[in-house]
């Protein structure tokens, strides 16, 4: 199992092991509805995790705060920004308005495990390669999110490559420091390498 | 965020039995309003319903014709169904004018038909607002409602009805199909979502404990179909004025027409004056700005929001030219 620890933000106390424990909730209404953590299983990047995770932990969390993986990050906490976006069953999703009670059984792959998932072992993603060579990104915060939509749109049959529908795709996709043209121009790369430039 | 039960459900009976009937449940499907809600504690469900185990996934062709989309079906999957792409474009576009590819993937039929309204009063537990806390006030009324409806309002709320799937389905014609604890009935799309009136608090014609299992789409309307979004960024924005419009034609007249409104009003709107204003009429540009005005004689706007009325017209003349250049082509 991977290394699990203790976070203390309010969201869901997690703790390794099977023994339950009522989780820690600041913001509690009232003793009475139990918010006990439950042991669930979850697949990320191919390899499966025993957790304690209370009803209310958000997947964002359980990743970055009980499986260590910081390469997820957390912009908004509300669906606005795109920065939490990992794959579950090779889908592009928003991590922080979902719970990871609901994610048992489901394929999660997190930016740490993109090349792997993909066939790439050890090596990067060639979108990870693409946004190093078009130097998509200033500081860095929403990269991960941008990679994962990035992937999962190079693979959708349903997505055309015209500048157009990259924008559109890319769009849930926030970056404050605005590095969008080389994004974009990563994007049409990778997608060009991936797809065979069709 | 606060803490809840969980229960995940694997039968509808489960999920609509009658233990259900109190307040402090809710379904969860996508998550994407309900646990955006319940972080802001606008939302403070005791227990939390996962439903998405429920068999709601499909999307079937009824023998009259119509088509039945499971409440599970995702809101990508369904605007990028064969059926709907070929029969229901004006569904389609909308759709993919709401949100973001991720927001998509995880949005359900039925979590959008009851998405709750993005005031910003509303979703700020310190501030009054009647629809949270009913009997508080409306704080949009004299505070910035640049983003507020200007026709369905009421003394007690001005709030839009956020969706863009919604106007493309009241466009598109649809019923809804509830399962309650006390059986299966059917509404019409059009008469689900309520007026705000004296109780902005009551949405939706949803019982306690009732669960959206289908929504089923009236046979195609053929024509020329297509929906406008005008909002502030092109993209992942909600509509300042949307309009869905589906026009028949037979030679240079309107036989028949739909107008559908979003971000003008405060339930997705059907804009019956606008049509009754051009049916049977030439397809010009000059009818079509007649209808537009129509649709808006019983506008009222409050201090920030006046010029929806304009923007919303133009949505109108130019969703109407749009399809009307499709049902010639
Ligand atoms: C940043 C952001 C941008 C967005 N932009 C747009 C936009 O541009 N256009 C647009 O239209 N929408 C937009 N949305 C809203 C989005 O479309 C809705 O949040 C989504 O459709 C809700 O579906 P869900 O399955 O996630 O619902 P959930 O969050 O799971 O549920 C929403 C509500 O519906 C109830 N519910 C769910 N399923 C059922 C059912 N079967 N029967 C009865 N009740 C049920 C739940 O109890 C809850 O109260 C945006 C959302 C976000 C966060
Ligand atoms: S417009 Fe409606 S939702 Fe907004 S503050 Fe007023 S009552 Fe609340
Ligand atoms: S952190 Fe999830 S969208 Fe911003
Ligand atoms: S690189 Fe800084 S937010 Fe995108």
């Amino acid at each position: 199992m991977a290394p699990v620890i203790r976070h203390s933000t309010g969201v869901g106390f997690c703790t390794p092991g099977a023994q339950a424990e009522t989780a820690e909730q600041p913001t509690a209404a009232s003793g009475k509805h139990s918010s006990e953590t439950r042991r669930i299983t979850l697949t990320v990047n191919g390899r499966q995790h025993d957790l304690q995770v209370a009803p209310n932990a958000v997947l964002l969390d359980v990743l970055r705060e009980q499986l260590n993986l910081f390469g997820t990050k957390k912009g908004c906490d509300h669906g606005q920004c795109g920065a939490c976006t990992v794959h579950v069953n090779g889908r592009s999703v928003n991590s922080c308005l979902m719970l990871a009670c609901m994610q048992e059984g489901a394929e999660i792959v997190t930016i740490e495990g993109l090349a792997e998932s993909a066939g790439f072992e050890l090596g990067h993603h060639p979108v990870q390669d693409a946004f190093l060579a078009h130097d998509a990104y200033q500081c860095g915060y929403c990269t991960a999110g941008q990679m994962m939509t990035a992937a999962a749109i190079i693979n959708d049959d349903s997505i055309d490559g015209d500048e157009v529908s990259l924008r559109e795709a890319m769009s849930g996709n926030i970056c404050r420091c605005g590095a969008y043209k080389n994004i974009l121009d990563a994007v049409q790369s990778a997608r060009g390498q991936m797809r065979g430039g069709e | 965020m606060r803490a809840f039960e969980l229960e995940s459900v694997e039968a509808i009976d489960q999920a609509v039995s009658h233990r259900r009937v109190h307040d402090g449940e809710a379904f969860i499907a996508g998550g994407t309003t309900l646990l955006d809600l319940v972080k802001l504690d606008v939302m403070q469900p005791e227990k939390v319903v996962d439903v998405t185990r429920l068999p709601l996934k499909r999307i079937e062709t009824l023998e009259d014709g119509r088509l039945k989309i499971g409440a599970l079906v995702s809101n990508t999957e369904l605007a990028k169904h064969e059926i709907v792409l070929r029969d229901y474009p004006v569904l389609s576009e909308a759709l993919l004018s709401g949100a973001s590819t991720g927001l998509r993937n995880m949005a359900s039929t039925g979590g959008n038909v009851m998405q709750r309204t993005r005031c910003p009063y509303f979703r700020d537990p310190d501030m009054p607002c009647n629809k949270r806390e009913p009997g508080t006030g409306c704080s949009a009324l004299d505070g910035i409602n640049r983003n507020h409806a200007v026709l369905g309002t009421s003394e007690h709320c001005i709030a839009t009805h956020p969706s863009d799937m919604c106007v493309g389905m009241v466009a598109a014609g649809a019923t809804l199909v509830l399962e309650g604890p006390d059986g299966q009935r059917e509404v019409a799309f059009e008469d689900y979502h309520l007026l705000p009136g004296d109780h902005p608090e009551r949405e939706h014609d949803l019982k306690p404990g009732e669960l959206i299992t289908h929504v089923i789409l009236d046979t195609p309307r053929g024509g020329g179909q297509h929906y406008l979004k005008l909002r502030d960024r092109a993209s992942y924005e909600f509509a300042l004025a949307s309009c869905a419009a589906i026009v028949s034609l037979d030679g240079d007249n309107v036989s028949e027409v739909r107008v559908a409104l979003g971000g003008v009003a405060t339930k997705p709107w059907r804009a019956t004056a606008a049509e009754e204003a051009l049916k049977g009429q030439p397809a010009t540009q000059e009818n079509f700005e007649r209808a537009a005005d129509a649709a808006f004689t019983d506008a009222v706007a409050y201090s920030h929001n006046g010029y929806k009325i304009t923007l919303g017209k133009q949505a109108i003349a130019r969703a109407l030219r749009d399809a009307t250049a499709r049902a010639r082509a």
